[in-house]
Formats: C-alpha cells, structure tokens, sequence
C-alpha cells in the first residue's frame, strides 16, 4: 500500500534571506538556501550525491528561476550520483517526489532539493508581468505556440491569474462560494504572517481592506494573489539508512500525490470547479492508512486563495464544494484551529517561493520550531501541496 | 467601431490554420475524427476515443454557452477596454467541446455561467479570433 514504505525521509531544510527587490544575484540566494539545509542536517557538501529542482534553469521567464541544477552543481562542486531538474511533472514539489524516489531505488543518499526565485527584482519598477508579454524586444510580442499558451494568451489571458479565477467563479456558481469565504484564506495567511518575522506583510488585514482592495480578476482582487519576492529555499531527502547520518529527527515521507487524470491543460481539464489537485489528492491517501483527520497542520498551495480552498476539497479535509462553509469565518484554519492552515503566512503574506515554502513550513512545524507560530499539540502529521491549474503534487509526512 | 485591443497572435501551422484562419469565410472550424465523429480541440493528430489518424477540419455551429469566466481588471497590456471578459465557452456539438475566449458586444457585468453565445471573429493580420457575443440583446 505504501509505496515509499519509509525509505524516503526529510533531514534538513533552508532558506535564504527572502524580500521584495533585494536586487541579489539568485545563484547566490540559491546557495544560501543549499548550503543552510546542509547544514540544518548535520552534513557536509561532500555527502550530498543527488539534486533536484524545479523548473530548472529558464532563460525566458524572467524571476521564475534563479539557478538550475547545472549553476548549483558546479558551483558547490558536488559529486553527483543522481540528479534531474525540470518543469514538466507534477508541480513544483515534483521535484522533490523525484528525490523520494531517487532514495527509495538506492541511487543517492541524500538529495539537496530547492527551488528558486527572483521575480520581485525581475519585475523592476513596474507591475507583476503577463506571461508571453516579455523578452518582445521592442515591437510585436513573439507569437504564442505550444498546447498550453496558443489557446490561451491570444484571448489576453496572460496569467493564471484569469485562469484560477475562471475556477474559482464556476465554483462559487455551483456551490453557493463566496468572496467572504476567499478573503478568508487571505486574512488566515496574514494573522499567520505576523508571527513570520521573515513574511513580506505583516500588517494586520480586515475583510474591510480585502474589500477594499483593487479587482485583478473577478473573483479575484489583489489579496486573492501572492505576492512575488527573490528567495530560495532547499530541502534534504535521505535514504532511510543515509538517515541516520543526520542531526535531525527525520520525517518520514509517508505518502505523495502526483496523479493527473484529468487533461493537463488550464482550460480542458473535465471538471472547472477543480484541477489537478483533485487526482494528486485522492492518490495520497490510496498510498497511506493515515486519513485526513489525522493532519495535524496544513501547509496549502495559495498562489491564488482560491486554490488553497481547492486543495481542502481535493485532500478530503471537507467535502467537494464544501470548502467554502469550512474555512468560513475562520476559527477553523486559524493557528490554534482544527486545521492550522498555511502557518507561516503562506504565498499570499509570506511570499511567493513558489511552493517549496509549504514543505519548509511543515518540516519545521514537526520539528517544533516555528516559533512564535508553533503550532500547540507537538503536531506529528503534516501535509503540504503545491500547483494549480493542470500542475500538482502533496507529500503527507509524519514524525515518528 | 473601438478600436481593436493588442492580441498576441497564434504560431500558424499547418495543424491549426484551419481554426485560426477559418473565420476569413466566417467560419469556426474545428478538427473532427472521420471515423467515430469526435470533435478535438486542440488540434492532435490522433482522435483521442478511437485512435483514428483520419481527421479533418469541420465547421461548427458556432453557438455554445460560457461554461465559466472573468472580468480581468488587471492592466498587463495598457488598453481602454478594462474590465474585458475571459471566459471558456462550451460549443454545442458536443459535451465538453471548449475554447478560451472572449466575450464581446455587451456590457462586462451581463456576462454570466450559462448565458447562450454565438461565435464572432476578428480579425489581425493572417488570424481571425473566434470571439464570442450574446445570443440575446442584454
């Protein structure tokens, strides 16, 4: 039934400094990140034999990547006996789902994984920027090609953004859904972020200021949207032998979710009122006999709020359509609720690491350390998820 | 007439030509299997039911409903048609037969789920986008 079968543990995790322009080198942001998860394990560079990123280098995409493995491998001179880096898999925490596996097959120890970003110094002055509408060079944008942005941008939807929104809006049409019950991912992640000295808001928020906020796209408005920084974060999979190396109590990796059943597209995918996360979802808990209730705290993808609520119904925390009646009002969610959700701040209030953040948070959530933002209990089970639209991936882990 | 707002224009190739050119003759057309009578979109040059190879572009109604939308404020491009409407319609010809679109000819905030649409195109330089208005005087 489990088919890591305790042979893939957490060990170690790191983050750079994380803020709005900090105008740095990423690379170097990148090894700040590396080089602390190293370290919170207890181990050297030198025994470090596998690496795994998202999305890899990327040239086009301004901030969206801020080193490949190529960058990180040389510059840490690491002898590699695995590695992979890439953008076609099941979200951002694919990545690290690839480093599970890597482990569990014995063909690394322990694998540095991280993902990296600087799409706050990329963006300069201006706005947060369209997809496709950069690089033009002056003149005409270049044509849009390929499956995903050929049906897509020429209708000027250029992010997901529009995308999730066009979700979110089927969702509140079949389930009654409200833009009440959305602000309250947003003021959850903001009350959370206050706790966060490393969050990018911290000041309060009131339903009043989320309804005060401009529109980006119906249902959306600008706190419905994370907010882009530069900052890298690394995490450590270990095999369960090379675990014992560590200083760490490590986390198993109890189960994952990878599963896209559904069209890998933004506009196809079956059923509008989920996405992708609905099949990672359902595959997690086909691979554990852990059940939702036995979560103790929830770190949720929140690129767009709505889809942190789509994750609750995708994960079976509520019932699908139910998300919105189960985060209402917000006792539920909150830091000492039920289901502690997104208790760093999450994309929205912390920062937009672009899901790794998730995992970071719920690895240190189980190691207690969170701080003025610990969550109470000793929580033992975590889960965390990132994507939406067509991408997404969510590993359950749990302290032994 | 208002002016026409900045499209990124589509990559033409011989496999979606016939949707992005298809509206010079007033026409929405979409790849269809010759075999078990499937609709495909986007273009691929398998049916996905039957595994057909034998596909050809057909005209569609070009009726359908907004199956789901939004008013996008958000200026990526500087344009005076702010809030304009996103939406993915379905067509009628077949469960699950949609498109990205817009959403033209009546005001942003008429726009709603289920609302009947008919296809309309315009046009910029070699591409006529299949946009969509209502059926109805709203």
């Amino acid at each position: 039934m489990d088919a890591l079968a305790g042979r893939a543990w957490l060990t170690g995790i790191g983050q750079s400094e994380v803020g709005r322009r900090l105008g740095r080198d990423p690379l170097e942001l990148t090894l700040d990140a590396c080089l602390a998860a190293i370290e919170d394990a207890g181990l050297t560079r030198e025994q470090i034999d596998g690496l795994a990123t998202y999305p890899g280098m990327m040239s086009g995409a301004p901030g969206f990547s801020g080193a490949g493995v190529t960058e990180v491998h040389d510059a840490l001179r690491l002898e590699l006996d695995w590695f992979t880096g890439g953008v076609e898999m099941p979200g951002q925490l694919g990545s690290v789902i690839n480093a599970c596996l890597a482990v569990a097959g014995g063909l690394a120890r322990h694998v540095l994984c991280f993902r990296s970003v600087w799409e706050s110094t990329a963006q300069g002055e201006g706005g947060r920027q369209g997809i496709g509408l950069g690089g033009g060079g002056g003149g005409r944008a270049p044509r849009a090609s390929g499956t995903m942005m050929e049906y897509t941008l020429p209708f000027r939807s250029y992010s997901a953004a529009n995308w999730i929104a066009m979700f979110a809006q089927r969702h509140f049409h079949e389930y009654g859904t409200t833009r009440e019950q959305l602000a309250q991912i947003a003021l959850n992640a903001r009350k959370n972020a206050q706790r966060n000295p490393k969050a990018i808001y911290r000041d309060p928020m009131t339903l009043d200021d989320y309804f005060a906020a401009r529109m980006i796209s119906t249902p959306f408005c600008l706190y419905d949207c994370d907010v882009p920084v530069d900052g890298a974060t690394a995490l450590i999979v270990s095999s369960a032998e090379a675990a014992r190396d560590v200083r760490r109590p490590p986390l198993r990796v109890e189960a994952v979710g990878s599963a896209l059943h559904g069209r890998p597209s933004w506009d196809q995918f079956d059923d509008l009122t989920t996405m992708a996360l609905r099949d990672a979802g359902a595959m997690l808990w086909r691979h554990t006999d852990l059940r939702p209730a036995d979560v103790d705290v929830a770190e949720l993808y929140d690129g767009f709020s709505f889809i942190a609520m789509a994750w609750l119904e995708a994960l079976g925390f509520c019932a699908k359509g139910e998300s919105g009646p189960f985060v209402e009002g917000g006792k539920r969610i909150a830091l000492d609720g039920q289901l502690p959700l997104n208790t760093h701040g999450g994309q929205l209030s912390a920062g937009r690491l672009h899901g790794y953040g998730f995992l970071h948070e719920a690895c240190l959530q189980l190691w207690g350390e969170g701080g003025e933002r610990q969550v109470g209990g000793e929580p033992r089970v975590a889960v965390a998820a990132a994507g939406g639209g067509p991408l997404a991936g969510c590993l359950l882990i749990r302290r032994d | 007439m208002a002016e026409k707002p900045f499209r990124m224009l589509p990559r033409l190739t011989d496999q979606n030509r016939h949707f992005w050119q298809g509206g010079a003759e007033d026409e929405l057309r979409l790849l269809r299997c010759r075999s078990c009578g499937t609709w495909i979109h986007p273009p691929s040059p398998l049916c996905p039911r039957c595994l057909g190879k034998q596909l050809g572009p057909e005209v569609v109604s070009g009726r359908a409903t907004v199956a789901t939308f939004t008013l996008n404020h958000q200026p990526w491009v500087p344009s005076p048609d702010h809030p304009y409407v996103i939406a993915i319609v379905e067509l009628e010809e077949q469960p699950g037969l949609r498109l990205m679109t817009n959403i033209v000819h009546c005001p942003a905030e008429a726009v709603h789920i289920g609302m009947p649409v008919r296809v309309v195109f315009e046009n910029q330089e070699d591409v006529w986008f299949p946009l969509f208005e209502p059926v109805e005087d709203v």
